[in-house]
C-alpha cells in the first residue's frame, strides 16, 4: 500500500516531518519522493535554461557546424567570429552603447523621480492619496502598446520644438521609458519607503536636520538596496524594448538600439543564425548579468510590490 | 538563492488606511511637502502618459489616415465610424477570437507550470531548488526579442535542434496557423512561469508548517494537500498572478512580431496589439488603429477592475 510515491492517503509523505506509527514506511517513502523531486528539480533547471545555453553555443560555433544538419550540443571548435563580424561588419557595438546609454539614463531619472513619489505616498496623507495610488496601479496595467499611435505623433510634434527628443533621436526612447517604467517603480518602492522605521526620521528631526538633509542623507541610503531592484525593471523595460524603438527610430541607423538592429540579421534567403545568436548573447548577457545580482532584493520587492 | 517569504509576510510598517488618525508630529507641519514630492512624476506621466491615453480616444473618433497626415486633406469628426468599420471587418473578428484564445492558452500553461514547479520547489533539496530557481531567473531575464530569436532557431525547419532531433526535416513550424501559434506561446510561457513560480513559492513557504502537518494526520495526500489547503489559502494571491498573467499576456507584441514575421502568413497569427499597429503604421490608418487601441484599453481596463477587487480582498489595496 504504501509504495514509494503512490498518492493514496495512507502514504503520508507529505512534509519534512515524521509521524505516527509506521515511521519506517514513510521514511524511505519521503527518501524515495525527494529523490524523484530532486531528479525532476534539475531536470527541469535544464530544460529552462537549455534555450539560453543553446543561444550561447551558436554564438561561438564555426559557421560549419551552424549550418550543419547534424547539431550537436556542444562544439570542439569555439570562434568568435560570429561576434567579430556582428560587431565589426554590421556596427553593433554602437547599437549596444545607444541601448546602454537609454537605459542608463532611464534608471536614474526613474529612480530619482520614483524615490520622491514613493516617499510622498508612504510618509504623508493627504487628500487624494488614494486616488493616486490606485492611478499608478492603474497605470501599470495599460496597454502602453496601444498608444504607440498617438505617441508617435506627439514625439514628432514635440521634436519640431526640441529637436533633442524628436523621432529618430534617442532622447524619444528615454523619455516614454521614463513615462512607462515610472508607475511599477514608484509602486514597488512603496513597499521598501515603508519598511524603514519612520523613528530613525523623528530622530533626525529632533536633531534638527532638515527636510533636505532627511530624504536625502537618510532616508535616500536606506531605500538604496530597493532602489537598485527597482531599477532592474526601468532597465528592462527600456533595454528590452522593441516597439517604441521601430515606431521612433525610422530613419537614424545611427540611433537604432539592439532589439531593431538585431533584426538586421534576418536575410530573405537564408538567416545569419550566427550572427543572430551572437548579437542576442550581447543583447541577454548585462539584464542575465543584472538580474542574478539583484535576484534576491528583487523578489523581496515584488512581495512588497504586490502586498506594500 | 531562494528567499524568505515576502508575499505573505506582514510588512515592517504598512501605510495607514486614508481614514486612520493622521499621526501628531512633525508630519503636520509638513502639510505640503508631499505636493512638491509628487511634482516630477505629475510632470513626467501628464503629458508622456494621459495625454496619449485622451489623444488615442480623440485619434479613433477621427478620419485620419495619410493624406491628412500630410495636410492633404482636413481632419474630419467622423464619430463612431471607425468603430462601425472594425464590427463589420470579419478580420478584426478573428483577431480578437485569436488574441482571447492566444491569451487563455498562454495563461493557462503558464499557470500550470509555474504552480507546479513552486510546489516542486517545496519538495526538492537545497541544491536542485537553487539549479531550477537560477535556471528560471535566467528565462525570467532574457529580453523577449533575443527569447524569440532562440526559440525561432531550435524550431527552424532545416537547423532546428528540435526538427532535427525528431526528425521533422524540412517541416516549417511558421506555416500553419496553430504550429506557429503553439511556437510563440512555448516562448511567452518559458518567459513568464518563472514569476509563477517564484511568487508562489513565497506564498506557499509562507503557509504555517502545522497547516500541512494537520493535513497529513488528517491523511491528505500531496494532491489533496495542494487543491484543498495549499490553493484555498493561497487564493488572493492566485487571483494576483492570474489576473497578472491575462493582462501581460493579452498584450504579448514582440513575440508574435519577431517569431511570425509582422503577423504570420496573410496575417494568420495577429493579435490585437499586432493588428493595430499594422493598420496605423503599415496602412496608415491612424484613426482605425487608435479604435482598436480603445478595445484594448477597455478590455484590459476591465480586467484591472478585477485585480483590484482581488487585491483588496487581500487587505492591500488602498
Amino acid at each position: 500500500m504504501n509504495r514509494p510515491g503512490s498518492r493514496d492517503p495512507g502514504s503520508r509523505d507529505l512534509g519534512n516531518f515524521d509521524i505516527g506509527s509506521d515511521v519506517k514506511v514513510s521514511k524511505i517513502s519521503k527518501r524515495a519522493w525527494r529523490r524523484v523531486a530532486d531528479a525532476t528539480a534539475v531536470g527541469l533547471a535544464i530544460v529552462t535554461v537549455f534555450p539560453i545555453y543553446w543561444m550561447a553555443l551558436a554564438a561561438v560555433k564555426p559557421a560549419g557546424e551552424i549550418h550543419s544538419l547534424a547539431q550537436r550540443p556542444w562544439t570542439l571548435a569555439p570562434t568568435l567570429a560570429s561576434f567579430r563580424r556582428v560587431l565589426g561588419v554590421e556596427n553593433f557595438g554602437r547599437y549596444f552603447l545607444n541601448s546602454l546609454l537609454v537605459a542608463l539614463v532611464v534608471v536614474v531619472l526613474s529612480g530619482l523621480v520614483a524615490f520622491l513619489a514613493a516617499v510622498a505616498l508612504t510618509r504623508f496623507r493627504f487628500r487624494l492619496r488614494t486616488t493616486v495610488l490606485v492611478m499608478f496601479l492603474v497605470a501599470q496595467m495599460v496597454p502602453i502598446e496601444a498608444l504607440t499611435i498617438p505617441l508617435f505623433f506627439l514625439v514628432r510634434d514635440i521634436g519640431s520644438v526640441v529637436p533633442g527628443v524628436g523621432l529618430n533621436t534617442l532622447g524619444s526612447l528615454m523619455l516614454v521609458h521614463l513615462a512607462f517604467s515610472l508607475p511599477f517603480a514608484i509602486w514597488m518602492l512603496r513597499g521598501f519607503v515603508a519598511a524603514v522605521p519612520e523613528e530613525i526620521e523623528e530622530a533626525a528631526l529632533i536633531d534638527g536636520a532638515g527636510r533636505f538633509t532627511i530624504l536625502w542623507r537618510i532616508l535616500f541610503p536606506l531605500v538604496a538596496p530597493g532602489l537598485a531592484a527597482t531599477s532592474v525593471f526601468s532597465f528592462i523595460t527600456a533595454w528590452n524594448d522593441f516597439l517604441f524603438a521601430k515606431t521612433f527610430i525610422i530613419s537614424a541607423r545611427d540611433n537604432q538600439t539592439l532589439p531593431m538592429a538585431l533584426l538586421i540579421f534576418f536575410k530573405p534567403d537564408e538567416n545569419d543564425w550566427g550572427g543572430i545568436m551572437a548579437a542576442s548573447t550581447l543583447m541577454t548577457v548585462p539584464v542575465l548579468v543584472f538580474f542574478v545580482l539583484v535576484q534576491k532584493r528583487l523578489v523581496a520587492g515584488l512581495g512588497g510590490a504586490v502586498k506594500g | 538563492v531562494t528567499t524568505a517569504p515576502p508575499a505573505l509576510a506582514p510588512p515592517r510598517r504598512r501605510p495607514g488606511r486614508e481614514h486612520a488618525p493622521a499621526p501628531a508630529g512633525p508630519r503636520q507641519r509638513e502639510r505640503r511637502t508631499p505636493l512638491w514630492l509628487l511634482l516630477p512624476a505629475a510632470g513626467v506621466l501628464g503629458p508622456l502618459f494621459a495625454y496619449p491615453i485622451y489623444q488615442l480616444g480623440l485619434l479613433s473618433v477621427l478620419d485620419f489616415r495619410q493624406a491628412q497626415v500630410s495636410g492633404g486633406e482636413p481632419i474630419r469628426f467622423v464619430g463612431g465610424d471607425n468603430y462601425a468599420t472594425l464590427l463589420r471587418d470579419g478580420q478584426f473578428w478573428s483577431v480578437l477570437t485569436a488574441t482571447v484564445g492566444f491569451a487563455a492558452a498562454c495563461v493557462v500553461s503558464t499557470l500550470a507550470v509555474g504552480a507546479a514547479l513552486a510546489v516542486l520547489l517545496t519538495r526538492a533539496g537545497r541544491g536542485p531548488r537553487t539549479a531550477l530557481s537560477l535556471a528560471a531567473m535566467a528565462a525570467w531575464a532574457a529580453p523577449a526579442v533575443s527569447g524569440s530569436t532562440v526559440w525561432m532557431f531550435l524550431f527552424d525547419a532545416d537547423l532546428g535542434l528540435v526538427n532535427q532531433a525528431l526528425g521533422l526535416d524540412g517541416f516549417n513550424w511558421t506555416y500553419d496557423r496553430y504550429t506557429a501559434f503553439a511556437l510563440v506561446g512555448a516562448a511567452v510561457v518559458w518567459h513568464s512561469f518563472p514569476f509563477v513560480m517564484v511568487t508562489l513559492y513565497a506564498g506557499i513557504r509562507a503557509i504555517p508548517d502545522s497547516v500541512l502537518e494537520a493535513a497529513a494526520l488528517d491523511g491528505a495526500s500531496v494532491w489533496q494537500s495542494f487543491w484543498r489547503v495549499i490553493v484555498p489559502m493561497l487564493r488572493p494571491l492566485v487571483a494576483i498572478v492570474v489576473i497578472q498573467s491575462i493582462i501581460w499576456d493579452f498584450k504579448i507584441f514582440t513575440q508574435i512580431y519577431v517569431m511570425t514575421n509582422g503577423g504570420g502568413i496573410a496575417g494568420q497569427n495577429l493579435v490585437l496589439n499586432v493588428y493595430a499597429y499594422q493598420k496605423a503604421f503599415a496602412a496608415s490608418e491612424y484613426g482605425l488603429g487608435s479604435a482598436i487601441g480603445v478595445v484594448m484599453l477597455v478590455i484590459l481596463l476591465a480586467v484591472t477592475l478585477f485585480y483590484l477587487r482581488a487585491l483588496r480582498r487581500t487587505g492591500e489595496a488602498p
